[in-house]
């Protein structure tokens, strides 16, 4: 317990920056997935071979990655810069083919009265297809943020600050309490971005709170099926 | 780029590639444990799986508990059992099929789910029993999105073997591990390589396997055309692409 109370410092410093390197390729992998989503969506022929592509992304194991990247981006082992292209990668991975379906799931009879009524590609992308895909798009951001932050303390092993450092730490002077509270540290964090996600979702897709799409429910469970690397 | 000549220079060299603690050895170790790991935790989610997924009951548990799992840091649960219950493959093994777990889970109740209500409807009133239902017209037609269930499991195991290394045990992450403890990185970038080597060789066998288990006269569904589908179809249908 005195443990808790004199580190109590670092605790929360170590969460506030295991939050920070989270939020940044939870966000990067959406803000790229969409558009690539909707084009892989919008032509036949690249819906197969976008999903081919990250799908091979994914298959790629973490701490390998966090290693290689150094020697292609010309970054030093230690920069945590390694490990944000690395989840951003994941986060696109799982992101991408969320959103290929989330754009597949709006009924095409809506984009054409969209198109009818005389909404350009554009603003039909802005004011139809996105609101519509939308349901789809945030249970997918929010698998990704559940997967990054866990992901994330991998870099720990070799040397990138986050709470996985506690992990370490504890394992090597044999401490489990330190470890349990890296744990619960993290699943915090987990639980936190989720709630904020939910609540950003009920915000911006009011439409939706009411009856909950039973395509919500299918997409959430294909991207559970996608697992974590 | 000369960090990947070491790496291939490392690679090639041939006091890597002997005795118990060469390549091949370390290979053999990631493969036997990611086999044992993959075995246990599908005897045990497999059959769980289906069984949600015949009765439809115990599906939203599942879901649940997939989304917990998925929330903890494997590398954390991992210390903090090897120390509660000591080091070696014994606890970690335990760590690793529970980690396994969720995605085969997912795979047999999603397979099981997105077989077709009427082929279900059919296949019962021509007598069929609720057992053989399950077994000559579920499985067979679920099968492919069990095997992808598999194959991501398979791809979590391998990349969780590597960071269990740390432990310290075998397996390719070993290499890593030693690599870092020296400041060696044309060996920690050579074992990287292999490691995603064997997910990508690992990822390419189930992709054949999941085409090759498709049962005759059943189309993929492949979405063939998006655009001009409705959505509903869609959604059942691009459950079947799914993978890994």
């Amino acid at each position: 317990m005195n443990w808790l109370v004199e580190n109590a410092g670092q605790i929360w410093e170590l969460t506030l920056v295991h939050a920070a390197l989270s939020a940044v390729p939870i966000v990067v992998g959406f803000v790229l997935a969409i558009p690539v989503g909707w084009l892989a969506n919008r032509y036949h022929a690249s819906r197969g071979t976008v999903l081919a592509i990250v799908g091979l992304l994914y298959a790629i194991p973490s701490l390998p990655l966090f290693i290689a990247l150094p020697s292609l981006l010309g970054t030093r082992i230690l920069d945590p810069v390694n490990i944000e292209v690395a989840l951003s990668l994941y986060a696109l991975a799982i992101m991408v083919r969320t959103a290929s379906d989330a754009f597949a799931s709006v009924d095409v009879d809506i984009l054409l009265s969209a198109t009818a009524v005389g909404f350009s590609t554009w603003r039909r992308f802005w004011y139809v297809e996105l609101p519509l895909a939308g349901p789809v798009l945030l249970s997918g951001i929010r698998v990704v943020s559940v997967s990054t932050i866990s992901l994330l303390s991998v870099g720990s092993v070799i040397g990138v600050t986050s709470l996985g450092y506690f992990f370490i730490d504890g394992f090597q002077r044999d401490f489990p309490l330190e470890i349990l509270v890296g744990i619960i540290g993290t699943v915090v964090i987990a639980v936190v971005f989720d709630l904020v996600l939910a609540a950003v979702g009920r915000l911006l897709l009011p439409w939706t709170s009411r009856a909950v799409g039973r395509q919500r429910g299918r997409a959430a469970e294909r991207t559970q099926l996608a697992g974590a690397a | 780029m000369t960090s990947w000549n070491l790496a291939f220079v490392w690679l090639l060299d041939p006091a890597n590639w002997a005795g118990p603690g060469g390549i091949p050895a370390r290979v053999g170790e990631h493969l036997l444990y990611t086999i044992v790991t993959l075995v246990i935790a599908a005897v045990i989610a497999v059959p769980i799986g289906l069984a949600i997924g015949h009765t439809g009951k115990g599906r939203a548990l599942a879901v649940q508990l997939s989304g917990v799992l998925r929330a903890l840091p494997t590398l954390g649960v991992l210390l903090l059992l090897a120390l509660l219950l000591g080091l070696g493959f014994g606890p970690a093994l335990i760590v690793m099929v529970v980690l396994a777990l969720p995605p085969l889970l997912a795979g047999a109740y999603a397979g099981v789910d997105a077989v077709d209500r009427e082929t279900i409807d059919a296949a019962k009133s021509i007598g069929m029993t609720g057992w053989q239902v399950l077994v000559k017209v579920e499985l067979p037609l679920a099968l492919p999105i069990i095997i992808g269930g598999v194959r991501s499991a398979c791809l979590q195991v391998i990349a969780t073997w590597t960071v269990a290394a740390y432990l310290p045990l075998g397996g390719l992450g070993r290499f890593i591990y030693d690599g870092l403890a020296v400041q060696n990185y044309a060996e920690m970038l050579g074992a990287s390589v292999l490691v995603i080597l064997l997910a990508l060789i690992a990822d390419g066998i189930f992709a054949v396997v999941q085409r090759l288990v498709v049962p005759r006269g059943v189309v993929v569904g492949r979405a063939s055309d998006v655009r001009v589908r409705s959505s509903k179809r869609l959604a059942t249908t691009s459950q079947s692409t799914t993978a890994g």
